[in-house]
């Protein structure tokens, strides 16, 4: 009786979290490189606020939704039955911990078996929310042991704009304001391409994204 | 009192009126698309069957918020305030430093005008947001200390507020004008309004599209053409002469004020277009399949509500 109840406060959430966010951000999905289609893939996108996953999560069309799990640090998502809650029954993440003198499990081996089960990925490469002027963080190399272990799963590079100054780090009250969510071409690793090599493609890749969408963005300074 | 909602005399010719004519419109747009377009290809007639798709959704609306008296309606328009005010904002240059600037705009400026909208308060909703909103806003801003760019971001959210809150609240507003000989019917005047500045766009539209050779403000609307512009006008002024049985006015009377809306309408159109242009941007959002954002479509109410109601309010009002 529990576990309906809990499955289906879950779902009564996920449509409520949707709304709310529709509301606030009006997020519209642009199909740039790829289209929403029910193929494998890893969507890497920026990361400035904790709501970004939400957004990538609601633009895809809810079959693909329902294949696609984020990956979020266990360390923030952890410390409370509520944000257990959300992460784990709602939105079905795939809890990593950060801080590698700790953990007992691999990162990389959780990510495989999300990929292994044929599910897709929402992975923030830069590891942690980026609040300072430049546009991105330094990449960690997950991104490139996961393309090198699982070469037939896409990647995609998803830039979410304006989202960071809907609750800029420290506020507390939204801001509504229009975000887009665009989706670039797929990307892969070349035969023999060096870590750092490839790390700086998958960026530039990313931050190409950017620059198509909305300009008023970008004069946003912290 | 709630259960007993009087519905105006006039108002549900009116919708019936509107119906039909949608239903003109789609059944053409569907020969046109079965002749010209089967394959999708033609995005003049995509374009148009998108439009008339979504002018179903916004009469509906407006429909049920004008059988629902005023309650309906002012709901409908702060929504509008508020999606339109979203899209504004969000083209702004604003800083961190604004964040609780805009969080007020958003969460008790737009509220409270529309409180007294509802409360038919006149002399609050009038200068609440020109006297109250534009001292007190700037002075919110200064509190961190940023003076990067100070003057644009307050004159912004200012202007953002204005055209979005307190010229689109004046078509609620319309329901407190006291109009001796026409109590209860005001939902009327919203009616009018809404349909001779909608009406002046599509037929500018129309008109554009079949004569329109010269173009008017090629620099700031690249659509827009002198004979459109003509004849668009020309036709709202006599659809305002036709709808003069639903208004307090005599024939002549509807006349000129659905000329003056139709002009305001598509001069408030050439303003919103300068500031798109300004932005780089095409449209202001994309909620509206077709349309574009709320402002693509409110851009001309915004510049004709205000004005219409202090006329109306000046010439007819009892109070």
């Amino acid at each position: 009786m529990q576990g309906i109840l809990q499955r289906w406060g879950a779902v009564g959430i996920g449509v409520l979290v949707r709304l709310l966010a529709r509301l606030v951000t009006a997020a519209r999905p642009v199909w740039q490189g790829i289209e929403p289609l029910p193929k494998q893939r890893i969507y890497y996108a920026n990361h400035a606020s904790h709501g970004d996953f939400v957004l990538i999560w609601m633009t895809l069309p809810p079959r693909l939704r329902a294949q696609t799990r984020p990956v979020a640090g266990a360390d923030y998502w952890q410390t409370s039955a509520i944000r257990r809650f959300l992460i784990q029954d709602v939105f079905h993440a795939v809890l990593i911990d950060r801080r590698p003198e700790q953990r007992q499990d691999d990162p990389l081996e959780q990510m495989g078996k999300v990929l292994e089960d044929g599910d897709s990925l929402i992975l923030f490469p830069e590891g942690t929310r980026n609040t300072g002027d430049t546009p991105l963080l330094p990449f960690k190399s997950g991104l490139y042991h996961l393309a090198k272990a699982y070469p037939q799963v896409e990647l995609i590079p998803v830039w979410i704009d304006n989202l960071n100054r809907v609750l800029p780090k420290g506020e507390i009250v939204p801001v509504p304001l229009l975000c887009t969510v665009t989706y670039g071409a797929p990307l892969a690793l070349e035969a023999g391409e060096d870590k750092a090599v490839f790390l700086a493609r998958a960026e530039r890749a990313l931050l190409a994204l950017s620059n198509s969408s909305d300009p008023s963005a970008r004069e946003w300074t912290q | 009192m709630m259960g007993n909602v009087m519905v105006p005399a006039g108002l549900v010719t009116l919708l019936g009126v509107i119906v039909g004519i949608l239903v003109l419109a789609s059944v053409t747009g569907y020969v046109l698309q079965r002749r010209f377009s089967p394959q999708g290809d033609n995005e003049v007639i995509e374009n148009l069957n998108q439009r008339i798709h979504s002018w179903w959704i916004m009469a509906i609306l407006m429909g049920v918020a004008l059988l629902g008296g005023r309650t309906g309606v002012v709901l409908l328009f702060a929504f509008a305030s508020f999606s339109a005010l979203r899209e504004f904002i969000s083209l702004i240059p604003a800083r961190r430093a604004d964040h609780w600037t805009l969080a007020l705009a958003f969460f008790v400026v737009l509220p409270v005008q529309y409180v007294f909208i509802w409360q038919q308060y006149y002399g609050m909703y009038s200068i609440f947001i020109p006297v109250y909103a534009f001292l007190l806003l700037p002075v919110i801003s200064t509190l961190r200390g940023d003076s990067h760019g100070y003057l644009e971001r307050v004159s912004e959210v200012q202007w953002a507020l204005m055209i979005c809150v307190f010229c689109v609240s004046h078509v609620p507003a319309l329901l407190s004008l006291d109009i001796p000989g026409y109590e209860g019917r005001n939902v009327l005047l919203i009616a009018f309004l809404i349909v001779v500045v909608q009406l002046s766009d599509v037929l500018q539209y129309v008109w554009g599209k079949l004569l329109g050779r010269r173009k008017i403000a090629p620099n700031l609307s690249p659509s827009k053409t002198l004979e459109g512009f003509a004849g668009g006008v020309l036709s709202a002024t006599l659809v305002g002469a036709v709808l003069a049985w639903m208004t307090p006015f005599s024939v002549l009377q509807a006349a000129v004020l659905a000329l003056m809306i139709a002009l305001l309408g598509f001069f408030g159109g050439l303003v919103m277009s300068a500031i798109k242009r300004d932005r780089g941007i095409k449209d202001w959002g994309h909620l509206i399949e077709g349309h574009g954002g709320f402002i693509d479509r409110l851009d001309s109410v915004v510049f004709s509500a205000p004005i219409f109601f202090h006329v109306v309010r000046y010439f007819w009002s009892a109070s």
